[in-house]
């Protein structure tokens, strides 16, 4: 099978990349979905705090998700659900599972929209036992939410991601009480609005610079214990607190789904954990392009939908005209940043570029230097914190004139 | 009326049991937990040991290279993953060096075939990731690796397929001479009388045999604790790399699995119970020894951690003998027991046949398809079968790539998978990156299905391991 542009992803990345290619004139497209419905993780985020950005309205996941699902379906966008990718070449060859067997799709370009998976507490060396009851947040949030079924009744979350943060208001909500989130960081992770809504609201401790030390319980979990650490993460002894309990959930991180990526023999960033791309996204080998979460998980969806029309846009000029000639300066880390994105920006692509960063640490009167080697750009914010991502927009001259991107975020006194 | 109880389901009752098959015995096998492999056997290095560790003359030396040496044969028939990817003893010093000679020489006793001691660019050009410090390695072409619960699993389901029951959640508590039988009792209720019982039950094996008398022996918990990374580390060392042994045990080891994860540990602590939580100190302590073996260790693949509990007798060899009249020990089974399994089921199946002079089971037939078996086909073959059955073209562990086809075989076949884990350590479905994030809803569904169970009636691993207790919203 032949097709212009295959979107690997059905997730609110796909659906946006797919409408965008499609506007943008590549009528080929057809989005691959591993789950039975489009949707992606939206299905299952029924609290709403979707789309104030882009929609200035204040949407729940599906209400999102169903902007785009009739978006895709006006246009006819062909979606095979319940089909999984199993490889994906540097020939842009897609092969695909399902219930009528496997079948490869050759494709002109390739859209990887993956979307991320949650830390496990696998990876975390946690001592104790390894009873029922230990949940990733969005598995909770899944048997709540798509099940109605209600995982324990006395719980404790680890670590301050976003879905940690909605689950513990949403399992409060549903009647069971959450006796604290512990994070390991002087800072949570998650947006500030979900600390205000989810916790503050409901009393629910936040405990920073704590830690797991042991969970106990044999066949169910019965209780879990927690201490401050010191400065390198360890635990102080003395500092301990008990919590008995029949529920643990981990929100402990996001990390993007690159096995598709890596096997195709596409590199990843170790700062993002997602496929190195330029301004149009498109990674290392021509004609295939990254978006949403998969490229790098972003706190709003709102974002990703931005990230994906941008890569929709790409592959459909790229399926159309053939690759431009690219010249490349590298975006980089200054002081306190995480990571930027793109890692790497066009300079004869006549377009402003909008930059993705992320800072290392949180901290009030904040200002950052956009230093591009032949100018130097400031500009302040009253506060940053690494769960929110921040960004700016260089124009096509700032970008053609440029001899590199450094992002770095000072302290003003 | 059975002529054998085999108490216990680990790698030992179940081998034995698959052993016994061969002979028109009535055999029953009683498991304590939900699931058989939930020992010693669910927990352990997976190592097929060579053989140059036992001591001259012990049971361990003599069982660990009969049961090498049939490993690979017993894998296959059974369809279990079995590679012979060989052992390296790394040494770090001239003395150890040493200590590698004299295991050439204990090895050669016990009749260890193909020992070598390779020299540090060897050892280097063998496995590049082995710590730049190695002075000299020795290099047992015999050692290799297996996944030690579908060995045992797949041998129990043999077992069942040629005629022996299971009984699980049955814990013998009670032993009682009945005439020509003893009854053996669960703290339930249930009973089962069998002319003849076999006493596999590992860490429960002292206890077992105390049920019938006195016992002549006496068993001790050490555990071991391990570190599992993801199979995408797969490569990172292609033999078992130890370190050299010492009075604690065979220390620190860095193996690939037959799955290709890579796996790091065990420690080697003395316990009072057989309890299976993982200490603090645990990570420091196989983290510490690892990292002078290898360098570049993947540990951001970490994926799970987990302990087993080696179950050893005061007389720091295997118990195999009888214990009474109606009573056979197959006690304190440590390390080599996983390599021995195959050689020891036979020893005692022979034993037994012998004695209650039963005639060969003509009908008895060695093979069994493997729970992996799909994934090994072509991309024709699997379109084959995905057409007859289009269960094997849906996915659902995404980490691992398991079908619902898989996953519906191992919820139909001998011994049926009835919990999450099961369901787990027969297909690996949940095993992998996301340690069952995504399909755990799905699996409690399709169990649900399977055993007419409520959604707060579906377990982890049996008893009250509940996944959902909070209720219906
Ligand atoms: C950390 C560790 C690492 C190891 N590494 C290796 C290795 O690399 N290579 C190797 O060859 N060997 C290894 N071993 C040894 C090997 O795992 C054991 O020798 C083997 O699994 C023992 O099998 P078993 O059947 O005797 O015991 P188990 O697997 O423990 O089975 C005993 C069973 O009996 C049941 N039971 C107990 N009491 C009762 C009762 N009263 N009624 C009913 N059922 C009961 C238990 O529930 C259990 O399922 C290792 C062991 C450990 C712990």
């Amino acid at each position: 099978m032949k097709r212009d542009l295959v979107i690997i992803g059905g997730g609110p990345a796909g659906l946006a990349a797919a409408i965008a290619a499609y506007d943008a004139g590549c009528k080929d497209v057809v989005i691959v979905e591993r789950e039975s419905a489009v949707g992606g993780v939206l299905k299952q985020c029924i609290h709403n705090g979707f789309g104030l950005t882009r929609f200035k309205e204040n949407l729940t996941g599906p209400e999102y998700a169903h902007k785009f699902i009739d978006e895709a379906e006006k246009r006819n966008i062909e979606t095979l659900t319940d089909t999984f990718v199993i490889s994906l070449d540097d020939k842009k060859r897609v092969t695909c599972m399902n219930k009528s067997g496997i079948f490869t799709i050759e494709a002109k370009a390739v859209i990887l929209a993956m979307g991320c998976r949650e830390r496990s507490k696998g990876a975390l060396n946690i001592a104790g036992t390894r009873p029922a009851g230990l949940f990733s947040a969005g598995t909770a949030q899944k048997y709540v939410n798509l099940k109605g079924w209600l995982p324990g009744k006395r719980v404790v979350i680890l670590g301050s991601g976003d879905i940690g943060l909605i689950m513990a208001r949403r399992m409060t909500l549903e009647g069971a009480k959450v006796l604290c989130v512990s994070e390991i960081m002087p800072y949570s992770s998650g947006l500030k609005r979900n600390i205000a809504q989810c916790l503050n609201d409901f009393n629910i401790p936040l405990y920073l610079e704590h830690t797991v030390v042991e969970i106990e319980g044999k066949e169910r979990v019965t209780g879990v214990t927690l201490a401050r650490v010191d400065e390198n993460k360890r635990p102080i002894p003395g500092t301990e607190k008990h919590f008995d309990c029949d529920t643990v959930l981990f929100s402990v991180g996001l990390i993007p789904e690159n096995e598709l990526t890596k096997r195709a023999g596409i590199s990843l960033d170790s700062r993002t954990k997602g496929a190195q791309v330029d301004g149009d996204r498109e990674t290392q080998i021509e004609g295939i392009f990254a978006c949403g979460n998969v490229l790098h998980v972003h706190d709003l969806v709102d974002f990703v939908s931005e990230e994906a029309e941008t890569a929709g846009k790409s592959a459909a000029r790229y399926v159309l005209e053939g690759e431009r000639k690219k010249d490349y300066i590298l975006t980089e880390n200054g002081e306190n940043t995480a990571y930027v994105l793109p890692q790497k920006l066009d300079r004869n692509k006549k377009e402003a570029q909008k930059l993705y960063f992320r800072v290392r640490a949180a901290f009030r009167n904040a200002e950052i230097v956009v230093d591009t080697g032949v100018a130097v750009k400031k500009f302040n914010k009253i506060a940053v914190a690494p769960g929110e991502m921040e960004s700016v927009t260089l124009k096509a001259e700032e970008i053609a004139s440029a001899k590199y991107v450094r992002i770095s975020v000072n302290r003003r006194a | 009326m059975y002529d054998i109880a085999i108490v216990g389901g680990g790698c030992i009752g179940a081998l034995t049991a698959r052993e016994l098959a061969r002979y028109r015995l009535k055999t029953v096998v009683l498991e304590a937990a939900s699931d058989v492999a939930a020992g010693a056997s669910r927990a352990n290095s997976g190592i097929v040991h060579a053989g140059f560790d036992a001591a001259e003359g012990s049971l361990k030396a003599k069982f660990n290279v009969l049961g090498n040496a049939m490993m690979e044969t017993v894998c296959k028939e059974l369809g279990v993953e079995y590679k012979n990817n060989a052992s390296l003893v790394l040494a770090f010093d001239e003395e150890q060096e040493n200590t590698l000679r004299e295991l050439v020489e204990r090895g050669k006793k016990n009749g260890v075939k193909g020992l070598e001691i390779l020299n540090k660019e060897e050892v280097l050009r063998r496995e590049p990731n082995v710590s730049k410090e190695v002075f000299a390695a020795l290099y047992a072409p015999t050692g290799g690796i297996v996944c030690p619960f579908t060995l045992t699993i797949a041998a129990m389901g043999n077992a069942m397929d040629n005629g022996a029951e299971l009984f699980t959640d049955f814990e013998v508590v009670a032993a009682e001479e009945q005439g020509d039988s003893v009854r053996l009792s669960a703290a339930d209720g249930r009973s089962v009388n069998a002319k003849y019982v076999i006493n596999c039950a590992g860490a429960g094996s002292q206890k077992v045999a105390e049920l019938f008398g006195k016992a002549n022996f006496t068993v001790h918990a050490r555990k071991g604790e391990y570190i599992l990374l993801d199979s995408s580390t797969a490569g990172y060392v292609k033999s078992t790399i130890f370190t050299v042994p010492t009075k604690a045990g065979k220390g620190v080891l860095v193996t690939p699995t037959t799955d290709g994860n890579t796996l790091i540990g065990p420690t080697s602590v003395e316990e009072e119970t057989f309890d299976t939580s993982i200490r603090r100190e645990g990570f420091d302590d196989i983290l510490g020894k690892a990292k002078k073996m290898c360098d570049r260790l993947p540990l951001g693949e970490t994926i799970t951690s987990f302990a087993g509990v080696r179950a050893y007798s005061d007389r720091h060899d295997f118990v195999l003998e009888e214990g009474g009249e109606r009573l056979f020990n197959a006690a304190g089974i440590e390390s080599p027991g996983l390599t021995s399994s195959p050689a020891i089921g036979k020893y005692i199946a022979e034993k037994i046949a012998d004695k209650f002079h039963a005639e060969k089971n003509s009908d008895f037939n060695p093979n069994r398809k493997s729970y992996a078996f799909f994934k090994k086909l072509s991309v024709e073959e699997k379109n084959k079968i995905i057409a007859e059955n289009p269960e094997f073209g849906q996915i659902v562990c995404r980490c691992e790539s398991v079908t619902l086809g898989e996953i519906r075989e191992a919820l139909t076949r001998n011994p049926r998978a009835r919990t999450i884990d099961g369901i787990k350590l027969r297909t690996r479905a949940g095993m992998g990156r996301c340690q069952s994030g995504f399909c755990q809803p799905a699996q409690l569904e399709l169990l649900m299905k399977e055993y007419g169970l409520r959604f707060d009636e579906v377990t982890k691993n049996g008893k009250k391991s509940f996944i959902i207790v909070g209720g219906e919203i």
